[in-house]
């Protein structure tokens, strides 16, 4: 037997998707891949079977602990939450979700616009031109997260540094991913020691009074991973998006334009960009099958692993009409973007209302939004699990 | 099933299709053209059903005890 193709197809590049997938798509939905680190694996790129790999319970990810699992770095990680299946999984999620509802995220939607305000004030004074990355996309996400914790924002930019040791590939050594996550957890446990002492309005607290009333539930080293991994992820992805949506919007037709015109359209322009940016830069934590499963026309063993693309599933053509079309009044979107079953993605309603409410003050305040250099120009990140612009020079 | 139990009722103008009742209950909720439907409005009471109602984010899914009417979840 051949050896499988290598994963992923070509370097990200931009924010383009590359050909390949709509093939797959139509003609091998499930094919034989291999990532840099681990054991072959089949690849899902049609949007009913990524929907099964992700949501179907026959599909686990606590198996992977003992594989020689798919991966993009020679060390493993321990992936925490993301490691684990129900009921296991279940019993640290609910611990947070009940923070991260709609109806909670909606509660901090008007102290998030007066942020949103702020930054952009300082964006005017900057420029124009001024790097919309550093002064809104940045700090906006973090500030909500840390305010949700109760984390002090004061700390951002040694857990923001951190943090990339969770998305990073090739971008640090693998000694630098263990000195950031032993940093980031060594600072989750002194915060956590300190809420224990003086309790606060705060997650935080939450968690450690859970914690504490259970303690035969929840671990403590428990608690504190989770803590850390809401505390970067909770902010890293969300950082990515919002220069990545402005860079879409400003480069495409019917985009800012279109936004400008009809600001109502800011919900359903969301879930569009969240369709049509494809934010993996690669692939990772498969789906072992705990029985044979026949998907896309394949008959996966029990035992094999499943890759999914995100990016390819919100592009398929039976789901989406002109999947290749950014149509920001999309009426009809089940994109995978926040992915789908018990690990869909728990911070998924407080991006959605931070991208909204940065799209709204941006058009408000910014009509005139434009890229303030040639697009050739701008520099894409590389070596993380995510696609993003280092900076994004813009004027209005 | 007798006259106790739990009543389970999925609101389809909450539901986003998450999928993660699906994933944590799978024996009582399955996706039915993208949203989730209970498989048996009337169940015995299963934490299972407890942990998918806390875990949704619309809070689309509500629990309650058939005999005292009280709300099982989710939790407030």
């Amino acid at each position: 037997m051949a050896t499988p193709p290598s994963y992923p197809f070509s370097p990200p590049e931009r924010l383009d998707l590359d050909p390949r997938y709509a093939r797959l798509r139509r003609e091998e939905p499930l094919v034989r891949v291999r990532l840099p680190y681990g054991e072959p694996v089949w690849l899902a790129t049609r949007h009913a079977d990524v929907r099964t790999v992700l949501g179907d319970a026959r599909f686990s990810r606590a198996v992977a602990a003992g594989r020689d699992e798919p991966r993009n770095t020679e060390r493993r990680q321990d992936n925490g939450i993301l490691g684990m299946d129900p009921p296991e999984h279940t019993r640290l999620r609910r611990l947070v979700a009940k923070a991260f509802t709609a109806r909670r995220v909606e509660q901090l939607r008007g102290q998030t616009r007066a942020t949103a305000h702020e930054l952009v004030d300082g964006l005017l004074a900057a420029g124009p031109p001024a790097d919309l990355v550093a002064h809104v996309a940045t700090p906006l996400p973090i500030r909500v997260i840390c305010d949700l914790l109760g984390v002090p924002v004061t700390d951002q930019d040694k857990f923001h540094t951190w943090s990339e040791a969770i998305v990073s590939t090739t971008s640090l050594s693998g000694e630098q991913v263990q000195r950031y996550l032993d940093n980031l957890f060594g600072y989750m446990t002194g915060l956590i020691e300190q809420r224990r002492r003086e309790p606060a309005d705060d997650l935080l607290t939450a968690m450690v009074q859970a914690r504490d009333a259970d303690a035969d539930r929840l671990t403590e080293d428990e608690v504190i991973q989770l803590a850390a991994g809401l505390l970067a992820a909770g902010h890293e992805t969300t950082v990515t998006q919002i220069p990545n949506f402005v860079y879409v919007l400003l480069t495409a037709e019917q985009g800012w334009a279109r936004l400008c015109a009809d600001p109502g359209l800011v919900p359903s322009a969301v879930e569009e960009l969240m369709r049509y940016v494809p934010l993996g830069a690669t692939a990772g934590f498969a789906r072992y099958a705990l029985e044979d499963v026949e998907l896309g026309g394949v008959l996966v063993r029990a035992g094999e692993p499943v890759l999914v693309s995100i990016a390819s599933a919100n592009r398929d053509e039976t789901v989406f009409t002109e999947p290749d079309t950014l149509d920001l009044a999309r009426a009809v979107n089940p994109h995978l973007g926040f992915g789908h079953g018990a690990h869909h993605c728990v911070g998924a309603q407080l991006a959605r209302m931070e991208l909204q409410v940065v799209l709204e003050t941006l058009l408000e305040r910014t009509p005139g939004l434009r890229l303030a250099v040639p697009e050739s120009e701008l520099t894409w990140k590389s070596g993380l699990l995510v696609r993003g612009l280092t900076a994004l020079p813009v004027s209005w | 099933m007798g006259e106790n139990g739990w009543r389970v009722r999925v609101d389809g103008s909450l539901c986003i299709g998450a999928g993660i009742c699906a994933s944590t209950a799978p024996s009582h909720f399955a996706l039915d053209d993208g949203l989730s439907q209970p498989l048996a409005e009337r169940i015995q009471p299963d934490e299972a059903v407890r942990d998918a109602a806390d875990s949704c984010p619309m809070e689309a899914i509500t629990v309650f005890d058939v005999v005292t009417g009280v709300q099982v979840a989710p939790e407030p």
